[in-house]
């Protein structure tokens, strides 16, 4: 066993706040969100809103295909843009650590990372004017949308809330994303999350068979479950569990 | 029970410790440790839920994972032995589930329908966060988990921590996080796999989790690896891409 590892007493535990409050901060995120300027891109008004709410000092999103390539990005600010583009020129950042390990790499001092992970990007980042990172993969199971960056000029962590508010960006983002309408706007949160509120299995192997009717990839099927969920006026929920049950195709075909 | 041999004990941590090393898959391992956890006390299964950023227990390996099954976990979201041991960080032994009703008005009943008569709950632990639960059914009424199975079934749950945080350094407080929104993802990936394969397949999820495991053993090929490929790149598995 491990060093690090020492079981403590029942009295020094503390537990992860309670489940309930998954719908409120996307509500919140939402709101923050469509309270910045029309005129803006919804992305750019995602990485904005995401710099209140996280006393970031920039934030940038990258829209990545499954290779990794680079297609639409977003800044909060020419800076931010600049340090965001910055790993795509190098080859290495957070950005492109946390889409190829699909999961969330957080920097909370980036001296530290110039030693060994980004021996040139942390300090080109630094030169920015950034001391830490946070990046978050924009995903859904194999779904792999690209990767939103929370840069900050002062080192050290997110505190437990901020990184649940930094996640709900990234998954309000996924399903952004996904929607992706003419006004930009974000559609209302009706529990039809992507993530959130309802996450059960059967959403999940439901996108797997309509991708398999429909001969799409997984990030279109997720995209026309959620479609045809809108247009029928149903939750997630009732269409997933009829794809899986059978009772329903997207295809349009009988089984 | 309590009639564990310290021989087959040791043969279990063993084998599970052996899997530990060099380039092991996170959902190998889980699978390996609740089927072995589910067998050392002769249960009738056994299953792990890890807690997302919100404190939402998560489904995430299972010694079996039949429909019936997964449910009972996810139904924990709100009531059952996992979410007791994940808030009080202590373990729940030996629940009669006829008599839980009145303690867990909607797992009990649905547990019980599910062919179940005792369960169990044991948290993971990792320093001074509880980061989920390793859960055991039993088919025998009451359980009859006795002070020595205890601490051997903690011991599985710690030895599942381990495993979960070892892909990366602990010591940053990050890691934490970074390896369960990974885990949690990971998960997400075998379920869209199961759909894929039980369309192409014509079976039932169950039997397509069953399929892509049994694949993954024979080919010698990670779990993760396996159900990745089958949503992203299916044609790179031959012996899966045809019913």
């Amino acid at each position: 066993m491990d060093a690090w590892f020492h079981p403590v007493g029942a009295e020094a535990f503390e537990v992860m706040t309670s489940g309930g409050g998954a719908d409120k901060h996307r509500a919140v995120v939402r709101g923050l969100i469509d309270r910045q300027p029309d005129h803006l891109d919804l992305l750019q008004r995602v990485c904005r809103a995401a710099v209140g709410a996280l006393s970031a000092c920039g934030a940038g999103i990258s829209v990545m295909t499954a290779d990794g390539t680079r297609g639409v990005s977003a800044a909060s600010d020419p800076v931010s843009e600049r340090i965001e583009e910055l790993q795509f020129v190098l080859g290495e950042g957070p950005c492109l650590d946390a889409f190829a390990s699909r999961r969330p790499v957080l920097t909370t001092d980036l001296t530290a990372a110039a030693t060994y992970q980004w021996p040139v990007y942390a300090p080109a980042a630094q030169d920015g004017g950034v001391r830490a990172v946070f990046a978050f993969p924009l995903q859904v199971g194999a779904v792999r949308l690209g990767v939103i960056d929370i840069f900050r000029d002062r080192v050290g962590p997110l505190t437990d809330e901020e990184l649940r508010t930094a996640l709900g960006f990234a998954e309000v983002t996924v399903e952004a994303l996904l929607d992706r309408q003419a006004n930009g706007h974000l559609r209302d949160g009706d529990g039809a999350a992507v993530l959130g509120v309802g996450r059960r299995a059967e959403l999940f192997q439901a996108q797997g068979m309509v991708m398999v009717q429909l001969g799409v990839s997984i990030g279109e099927a997720l995209a026309r479950i959620r479609a045809y969920a809108y247009a029928e006026n149903l939750s997630l929920d009732d269409v997933a569990r009829d794809v899986v049950n059978r009772r329903l195709r997207l295809d349009g075909d009988t089984e | 029970m309590g009639t564990v041999s310290a021989e087959r004990l040791s043969a279990i941590f063993v084998e599970v410790a052996d899997t530990l090393v060099d380039e092991f898959d996170l959902f190998d391992f889980l699978h390996l440790l609740t089927d072995r956890a589910s067998s050392l006390v002769g249960a009738a299964a056994a299953g792990l839920m890890l807690a997302d950023e919100h404190g939402r227990l998560e489904f995430i390996a299972g010694s079996d994972e039949n429909v019936r099954l997964v449910e009972l976990f996810q139904l924990q979201n709100s009531q059952g032995p996992c979410l007791e041991a994940f808030r009080t960080g202590q373990s729940v032994i030996n629940v009669d589930l006829a008599a839980a009703t009145a303690r867990w008005p909607l797992f009990a009943p649905r547990a019980t329908a599910a062919g179940f008569r005792s369960v169990h709950a044991f948290p993971l632990r990792l320093r001074s966060q509880v980061i989920g639960a390793l859960n055991v059914f039993g088919d025998t009424r009451g359980g009859n988990f006795d002070d020595a199975d205890v601490p051997i079934m903690q011991a599985l749950a710690d030895v599942a921590t381990i495993g979960l945080m070892q892909e990366r350094a602990i010591r940053r407080s990050e890691a934490l996080t970074e390896q369960l929104q990974g885990a949690l993802n990971s998960r997400i990936v075998i379920e869209q796999a199961k759909g894929a394969l039980a369309q192409i397949h014509n079976v039932t999820v169950d039997e397509a989790f069953n399929r892509i495991r049994a694949y993954a053993r024979s080919n010698n090929r990670r779990l993760t690896e396996v159900a990745h490929l089958i949503v992203t790149d299916l044609p790179s598995l031959p012996g899966l891409a045809q019913p």
